[in-house]
């Protein structure tokens, strides 16, 4: 009975295996950037690299259709532009790179909704827009599975630099040039990592499942290392979770996701063991020392 | 060979000068206090020997070092104690001349770093995250990455703001550590005592140089009003300097 509604989904059909591989890749890679992302107090700024693909992405389905390849590549296009266009003017002006970002992605997303209504077919732009993980094929997977890879990797290459420009800009400037390229290569992850999640869960949710099992790990521990894990982790069990509850329920797949994501949130600000509600609330007797 | 060697150099702002035409040189194994006023320039010459701020004017030769043989320890220093990193892995940055991007923390090193950790008297601090330090630890961890960056020139701004006399103690123990090693170390500083009994050369700046040579001679009380006269104002319309104009018609 329990194996039917937990295990039973998984064996009995194909798309189902497939989008759970697809998210089990989106949080290997996607779960680590957003820790980065919330700790350098940039989850906003993921959530609007976000819609700064979108005209991109809006341009790959003006050309050739709903061709994953295409808006992948669009967006692709248009994330790194804006990030790097950002990222550059925020590095060589005095402007904070949140208002610089604010202003790139407001004209993209302006560009976009114009490119979208040029074009005028709405049921398919919701597909973009929410995604559907459960209609991946094997050449979409696959693209997910690539990008992740890349992830990882590239990720591990910078990771040094990133901690430490994370922590002591300053420091690393005086020691090293690699905090530049190191933060522009972390905005391309962050990119590759929406797009790769708007197949899946749509450009408006793709940084949920970044930000949220983040957030998630923020609750458990005080340890980097340990934060990352708790947050590969908590997206894997939040994917897996949706997929039953899409599957079992009438809740679209991609909202699943984020709603159980959501609930493993409200479940770590009220009981986490690190500043948790419940653990302020009843701290227990102060200590000797 | 001087260990630093100013030659005209004016450092500033958005073209307005905060050192004004400074020339001059550091020998080898110096240990310089530079005192002055607030808004003398004192952090703005330490940001510009160690290159994050690049002059208006003049240059400044580093006598053959490379910006990897300073080691600075800026005033208000831009960390983020929220950040979850241990004292350990934090120290253990000091180090990254030796390992860059991808070299292992071997065993050696992290003896290097533990012993760093007890140098500056933070034994059994290793494991915990910066966040959780008092002001004065969090000193001593940053003299303790200091100490493994293993530098030719030691910049410290200001080492000893807010800081109380135990940790200054301990610290300036340090400081004369280096120089006992050969090191170059400038240092800016507001303690008049201290810089009298502990820096054998100082540089009073106030803006421009007003003095420059032995404390003992340096450091008189004229020399000080002098500096305290020192003008603050920042004239948005001023013009621009003649003073290089002057030089070359003199030359």
């Amino acid at each position: 009975m329990l194996h039917d509604a937990l295990i039973g989904p998984f064996t009995e059909f194909e798309f189902m295996r497939r989008a759970l591989a697809a998210v089990i890749a989106l949080s290997l890679a996607g779960a680590p950037i957003g820790v980065f992302l919330m700790l350098r107090r940039m989850s906003l700024v993921g959530d609007a690299m976000a819609h700064a693909i979108l005209p991109g992405a809006a341009v790959g389905f003006l050309l050739s259709g709903l061709n994953l390849f295409a808006m992948t590549a669009g967006g692709l296009i248009a994330g790194f532009a804006v990030a790097i266009l950002a990222g550059v003017v925020a590095r060589s002006t005095g402007l904070k790179e949140d208002a610089s970002l604010a202003t790139f992605y407001l004209a993209s997303l302006a560009l976009g909704v114009t490119i979208v209504s040029i074009k005028g077919t709405n049921i398919d732009l919701l597909h973009v827009l929410f995604g559907n993980i459960l209609a991946m094929d094997d050449q979409t997977l696959l693209v997910v599975a690539f990008n992740a890879t890349v992830t990882l990797l590239v990720l591990a290459v910078i990771y040094r630099p990133l901690v430490i420009e994370s922590v002591d800009p300053l420091f690393l400037r005086t020691v090293s040039r690699a905090g530049g390229p190191a933060h522009l290569a972390f905005l391309a992850l962050v990119v590759i990592n929406l797009v790769n999640g708007f197949q899946a869960l749509g450009t408006l949710l793709a940084v949920g499942l970044m930000i949220l099992p983040a957030g998630i790990a923020r609750f458990w521990s005080r340890d980097l290392t340990a934060m990352i894990c708790i947050a590969v982790v908590a997206a894997a069990v939040s994917g897996y979770a949706g997929l039953v509850l899409s599957f079992q329920t009438r809740v679209p797949s991609g909202p699943a996701i984020i709603l159980v994501a959501t609930m493993l949130y409200i479940v770590s600000v009220l009981f986490g063991r690190v500043g948790g509600i419940v653990r302020q609330l009843f701290p227990g007797r102060h200590l000797e020392a | 060979m001087a260990a630093l060697h100013f030659h005209n150099v004016t450092l500033g702002y958005d073209r307005h000068p905060a050192v004004h035409h400074l020339n001059g040189e550091v020998a080898p194994g110096a240990l310089v206090a530079v005192i002055g006023p607030n808004g003398a320039g004192k952090s703005t010459l330490l940001r510009g020997i160690v290159g994050i701020l690049r002059p208006l004017d003049g240059s400044i030769h580093l006598g053959g070092l490379d910006s990897r043989d300073i080691a600075y320890l800026p005033q208000s220093a831009e960390i983020d104690r929220s950040f979850p990193i241990s004292v350990f892995d934090f120290v253990g940055t000091g180090l990254w001349r030796g390992t860059g991007l991808f070299g292992g923390i071997g065993k050696a090193a992290r003896g290097k770093i533990l012993g760093a950790i007890a140098s500056v008297g933070l034994n059994g601090f290793e494991n915990r995250p910066i966040g959780t330090l008092s002001g004065g630890q969090m000193q001593r961890v940053l003299f303790a990455r200091v100490l493994l960056q293993d530098a030719r020139l030691i910049v410290l701004d200001e080492p000893f703001n807010a800081i109380d006399s135990k940790t200054t103690t301990d610290l300036l123990a340090l400081v004369k550590h280096w120089h006992g090693e050969g090191r170059t170390v400038l240092a800016a500083l507001h303690d008049m005592e201290m810089v009298r009994s502990h820096f054998t050369e100082t540089l009073v700046l106030a803006r421009g140089p007003v003095a420059w040579g032995p404390t003992a001679e340096v450091l008189t009380p004229e020399n000080l009003v002098v500096a305290m006269r020192m003008c603050e104002a920042f004239d948005d319309s001023a013009a621009a300097c003649a003073a290089d104009d002057a030089h070359s018609r003199a030359a």
